[in-house]
């Protein structure tokens, strides 16, 4: 133990000591120097910790007030060390953050854009405008029996009709199976499968034997509209075209309806299309087929078409989005080429 | 159809300045779609000139040309041009006779091309215009020298006359495509019709219009002996004949008949052989003709025996088939029957007298045959729509009057009549029926005005009225196409817009719903969505179809637009991998693609589809719809991710990050949440990956697909990095599996105690195997677990590895010691050891 000379405590000692503390705590200029000036100035050895000490060896009627002396002395000095370690603290932060500046153009993410085809995500809004209407959504496979794809939708096995839609056929050809040359055989399935009255859309993969183009493809997508019911008539059909159409592309489209013939429908319609700000100005555009489901396909699905009556429709997907999105080339829709769906992101 | 607006004028009024662009108008109204407008783009003065005299001048390049004096205009009188009434014209032709009629085309006319003619200078002389060819004047591809007046017969046009109207130039013809259902509209009779229809105009019917001469019993013996009707039909139901002697074939084809044809497009051949083609385009009913002298005996129409074979007028060789319809003779076959005639009956220079045969043949037999023999001509495509049974008669007639007329023959007044035509029956109309179909009020009396326009017999004595189709309207059998008739006279503008009211759907399915999820968080988590064909060869589903390499079975399509990929894929990776090496080409090396769509993937051992289908005119029973259904190969819906290239280009401050096995793992757990299905990754092997960088995936033990890296060589065969990172799931198999709904459980919120645990075991076990045990081992207080650290080397024994876990256990109901947390880590750690002899490093 160092045995030390007693100093006397004086108001002029005192005073100095705490001078001298607030000297060095002022010059303190981080944080560990601020950690040494409070080690000098308030630990065991410094000047104030040893006068306090001496205060036990002080006259009982000096105690109060010497007590008093050093103690004030030691809390100006310990306030004023943890206001200077509050100063050094913002300080310090605020340096660090000036350091971390960075420039926010330029930093690495690990984000990457992926992208969804257009078409797919088009098959997805056509579909949704359908559901909204209470309809649902009809499935059917790609390789089909030729007894849904052609004989149950009225295309006789002779007619000309039948000749007229390329077909691949499946090897052996009298197994009778083809890639579905349209989605209408799903038509019959919904209507043998479902309850009537049934609202279906059947959006889907079809396939016909022609080269690749700048207009055709060999494989296709199509949606294809179906509702039996009591008592609907060509106003629904074009009802329902029109609302498709207008919320497709917009409230100023316009739809019309021109005689033709297809085997499933009759009386049958080609669907034309108006828009005032299609690429090449405000025109009609051939959009699909479209007529009164025919007597027979009802037969065939084993309903009366004394009581039943329905209309059917069907749009190329590839075609509607060439005119929606001014697609030019239906190459950029087959090759896979990802700046063609990163165009559309997520939206078309 | 090709329709000349001056011979559908002979039948239809057309008011004057009527362009072909108001024809197609007018016809697409009624359900005739326009296609092209042809038309010889020609402009005079084009006049007819008689070569007066001409010097030959052999030239230095070796060709000799002819300097001709030409009359262009009569003598005194101005030429068309304005110049002198005989032009110098240099020919370079050798075809043409002093006195020969020729047309010139002086300066200021136009030929097509445009091809401007002008007087200009050549060989030494001044050309004051230029004789022209057929070819010049768009009249056909004859090259041989320059078109001579006498060859058209018309030796005697005046000269100077226009030589446009004279040859029909000034013609169009409008082009429109007939649907399968209006067979009547391959004729100028059917066209002119339908326009009445679309304009109101007054139309005179062909088959009506002319003096017909007269007919008595007796023609030439004809028999209809079909021995085997195609689904009950006999196959010649009608079959007219008429004789017309001492024709001269030699003689030219009249200009204006020539001309229509042309712009109907169709070839002159010879008089006689035009006017059938005249007539069949005029009327709709196919003409053939015969050279009399060389039928033998009777003719008989039947169906081709075992082994006869026929030589058909384009020099072909046939054999014949036992469903082929065939005319005969005593020779033996000398027809097809509606499709082509044979070869030794043909009409030809020496024919004199001709059998004019006017017959309606089985629509379904013609298609066939035609079909068979690949020999879709101009009356078979006519037959197989059908034929109006009343017209053979009239168009025979009209043949033979022509021939008259035009050749120079008389016509034996016996004919030969079969007529075994059905007539088709009333349909009946109930009152309101088409009001209920077309949605807008069609009155009795518009309905009936309606029907009758389109030629039908409407009796109307009752309030549902009985209506009779005409003859040529095959295609109207029931109410509906009554109906459909009165809409498109009526007009389809008159139907309102309705909206029906469905009842209240179900929305997407649940399966719809989870597609398009897996879909868009794919591309959200950074893949690009393709769509490849589904066209394989069957290296590319051997490589990828099945993970042993064994060849899978495949659908093989009969007829591939591309012989060298005739199967439909058994995976999407072959598509992916293509659609890489595309964008790699184009210089978009850094990939992450992704396709969610249809495989194929037939049951080995056994076969699909079925030789009889059902009739298409009633529901199937149940056992036939569940054939037809058990007929159809499996189609599951798969989704494959390919990566290559950097998953992260090189960025500031970052180097870039190779894509590999970690981003399809990657992409396996974005499926998973997509769906809600847990996806178990094991250590798998494929023979198209490589053999220690491929997971197995399954969905509760059953196997879904595979992840990993191909094989380099795989890779180098696409021409791909040598690092490809692939995945393939079948995606309807982890849809099934999702739960339906989802039990949660409740958020515990006493605090949580951490604690890392390593242990020691042979390389070979399985990270995730251990990690399991040491969940299950933990217990319930364990409340997330992860291996954070795989350390192999120095401090370990040689085959053996250091697992770190990071475990976070949780109590619900207090704040657990480290006591609990200890007791519950060494539980977990026990059962590893038990399980895989897994020690705790210290």
């Amino acid at each position: 133990m160092i045995v030390s000379e007693p100093t006397p405590i004086t108001e002029d000692g005192v005073s100095a000591a705490v001078d001298a503390a607030l000297a060095a705590v002022a010059s303190a200029t981080d944080s560990a120097s601020l950690k040494q000036v409070r080690a000098e100035h308030t630990g065991e050895r410094s000047t104030l910790a040893r006068l306090n000490g001496e205060l036990r060896n002080v006259a009982p009627d000096q105690k109060a007030s010497l007590g008093k002396l050093v103690g004030q002395a030691r809390g100006r000095v310990n306030q004023a060390v943890a206001a200077r370690e509050q100063e050094l603290v913002v300080e310090e932060e605020n340096a660090r953050l000036a350091a971390e500046t960075v420039d926010v153009t330029a930093v690495a993410t690990a984000y990457r854009p992926g992208a969804r085809h257009p078409l797919t995500l088009l098959q997805e809004r056509v579909s949704d405008v359908f559901v909204g209407m209470g309809w649902e959504i009809a499935e059917g496979p790609e390789v089909e029996s030729e007894w849904f794809n052609f004989d149950a939708l009225n295309f006789d096995a002779d007619h000309p009709a039948r000749a007229m839609q390329d077909t691949f056929f499946v090897d052996p050809v009298d197994s009778h199976l083809v890639l579905r040359t349209h989605t209408s055989p799903v038509q019959i399935r919904a209507l043998l499968e479902r309850e009537l009255p049934v609202y279906v859309l059947a959006p889907g993969r079809t396939y016909r034997t022609d080269e690749l183009d700048a207009t055709h493809t060999p494989v296709f997508s199509q949606f294809e509209g179906l509702a039996v019911d009591k008592g609907l008539t060509m106003a629904h059909l074009r009802g329902t075209l029109e609302h498709a159409a207008r919320t497709l592309f917009g409230d100023e489209a316009q739809i019309r309806l021109r005689p033709s013939y297809f085997p499933f429908t009759e009386p049958s319609a080609e669907l034309d299309l108006w828009h005032p700000t299609f690429s090449g100005g405000a025109r009609w555009i051939e959009w699909g087929g479209c007529g009164m489901v025919h007597p027979n396909l009802l037969r065939a699905a084993g309903i009366d078409p004394e009581v039943y009556s329905g209309f059917a429709f069907g749009m190329g997907l590839e075609r509607t989005l060439m005119f929606r999105s001014d697609v030019q080339d239906m190459r950029d829709m087959v090759e896979g080429d990802i700046r063609f769906s990163q165009q559309f992101g997520m939206v078309v | 159809m090709r329709v000349p607006l001056s011979w559908l004028a002979e039948y239809v009024e057309l008011s004057q300045g009527t362009t072909p662009e108001d024809v197609h108008a007018a016809l697409v109204r009624v359900g005739l779609e326009e296609e092209e407008i042809h038309r010889t783009d020609l402009s005079g003065p084009i006049v007819v000139g008689e070569v007066l005299e001409f010097v030959e001048e052999p030239q230095k390049n070796g060709k000799t040309i002819r300097w001709c004096q030409v009359r262009v205009a009569p003598e005194g009188e101005t030429a068309a041009d304005g110049g002198e009434s005989v032009h110098g014209i240099v020919c370079g032709a050798s075809n043409f006779f002093v006195g020969d009629k020729v047309a010139v085309t002086l300066p200021g006319a136009v030929l097509p091309g445009p091809f401007p003619i002008a007087a200009r200078k050549t060989y030494g002389h001044v050309s004051d215009g230029m004789i022209a060819s057929s070819k010049e004047l768009g009249l056909g591809d004859e090259h041989d020298g320059i078109l001579r007046l006498t060859e058209l017969g018309l030796a005697d046009a005046p000269v100077g006359a226009d030589v446009i109207a004279l040859l029909g130039l000034d013609d169009s013809a409008v082009e429109i495509n007939v649907t399968p259902d209006r067979g009547y509209a391959f004729s100028i009779r059917g066209v002119a019709r339908e326009y009445a229809h679309a304009t109101g105009a007054a139309f005179t019917d062909p088959a009506e219009a002319f003096d017909r001469p007269a007919a008595r019993e007796g023609g030439y013996p004809v028999a209809i002996q079909d021995q085997a009707p195609i689904r009950g039909r006999v196959g010649a139901s009608v079959f007219v004949a008429r004789t017309v002697r001492g024709v001269d074939v030699s003689r030219a084809t009249p200009q204006w008949m020539s001309s229509r044809l042309r712009l109907a497009g169709i070839r002159s051949i010879s008089l006689p052989v035009d006017i059938t083609n005249y007539v069949m385009l005029e009327m709709g009913q196919p003409i053939h003709g015969y050279d009399l002298a060389t039928l033998r005996g009777q003719i008989v129409v039947r169906r081709a025996e075992p082994g006869e074979r026929l030589t058909t007028l384009d020099g072909q060789d046939r054999a014949l088939h036992s469903e082929d319809l065939l005319i005969t003779d005593d020779s033996g076959p000398i027809g097809l029957a509606g499709v082509m005639g044979g070869a030794t009956t043909e009409i030809g220079d020496g024919t004199r007298d001709i059998l004019i045969e006017a017959a309606r043949f089985d629509t379904v037999s013609i298609a066939r045959t035609a079909r068979r023999h690949k020999l879709p001509s101009e009356a078979s495509k006519r037959f197989e729509r059908g034929v109006d049974p009343n017209v053979a008669s009239n168009a025979a007639d009209r043949v033979a009057q022509l021939l008259v007329e035009l050749a120079g023959g008389s016509v034996d007044e016996e004919t030969t009549v079969i007529d075994d035509a059905e007539t088709s029956g009333a349909i009946t109309l109930p009152e309101g029926y088409v009001s209920g179909l077309v949605g807008f009020e069609a009155d009795r009396e518009e309905t009936i005005a309606a029907l009758r326009e389109v030629g039908c017999v409407v009796d109307d004595s009752a309030a549902d009225l009985a209506v009779t189709p005409p003859s040529w309207r095959p295609d109207i059998t029931e109410r509906a196409d009554l109906a459909e008739e009165v809409a498109r006279i009526l007009g389809y503008d008159r139907i309102p817009a309705l909206l029906p009211v469905a009842p209240p759907g179900r929305g997407l399915t649940a399966a719809q719903i989870l597609r398009r999820r897996v879909a868009d968080a794919l591309a959200a988590w950074g893949a690009t969505e393709v769509l490849a064909y589904p066209f394989v060869s069957a290296e590319q589903n051997a490589l990828f179809g099945a993970p042993d390499g064994d060849t899978p079975e495949a659908v093989r399509v009969a007829n591939p637009l591309d012989a060298t990929v005739p199967f439909l894929r058994t995976s999407l990776l072959p598509g992916l991998l293509a659609i890489a090496g595309r964008n790699q080409s184009r210089g978009l090396t850094d990939l992450t693609i992704f396709e969610s769509g249809t495989v194929f993937r037939p049951a080995r051992g056994r076969s699909y589809g079925q030789r009889e289908l059902p009739a298409g005119s009633a529901r199937p029973t149940p056992e036939q719809l569940a054939k037809l259904q058990d007929g159809i190969p499996p189609q599951p819906r798969h989704v494959s991710v390919v990566a290559l290239g950097n998953r992260l280009p090189k960025r500031v401050g970052e180097s870039a990050v190779p894509a590999g096995l970690a981003d399809v793992l990657a992409a396996v757990q974005v499926v998973a949440l997509a769906t809600g299905v847990r996806i178990d990754v094991t250590q798998g092997s494929h023979h198209a990956f490589h053999p220690g960088r491929t997971a197995a995936l399954s969905v509760s033990g059953a196997p879904i697909g595979f992840a990993g890296e191909l094989l380099p060589a795989v890779a180098r065969s696409v021409d791909l990095p040598r690092t490809v990172a692939a995945l393939e799931l079948d995606l309807d198999a982890v849809i099934a599996a999702a739960p339906a709904t989802v039990a949660a459980s409740p958020i515990q919120v006493m605090p949580a105690a951490t604690q890392d645990l390593s242990l020691v075991v042979a390389n070979r076990v399985p990270a995730a195997a251990v990690l399991a045990a040491v969940r299950e081992g933990a217990g319930e207080l364990l409340e997330d677990v992860r291996l954070v650290d795989d350390y192999r080397g120095q401090g370990l024994e040689e085959g053996t590895k250091s697992l770190t876990f990071a475990l976070r256990f949780r109590s619900g109901d207090h704040t657990l010691t480290a006591a609990e947390a200890s007791a519950a880590k060494l539980a977990g750690s026990a059962l590893a050891g038990s399980r895989f002899g897994a020690t705790i490093r210290e």
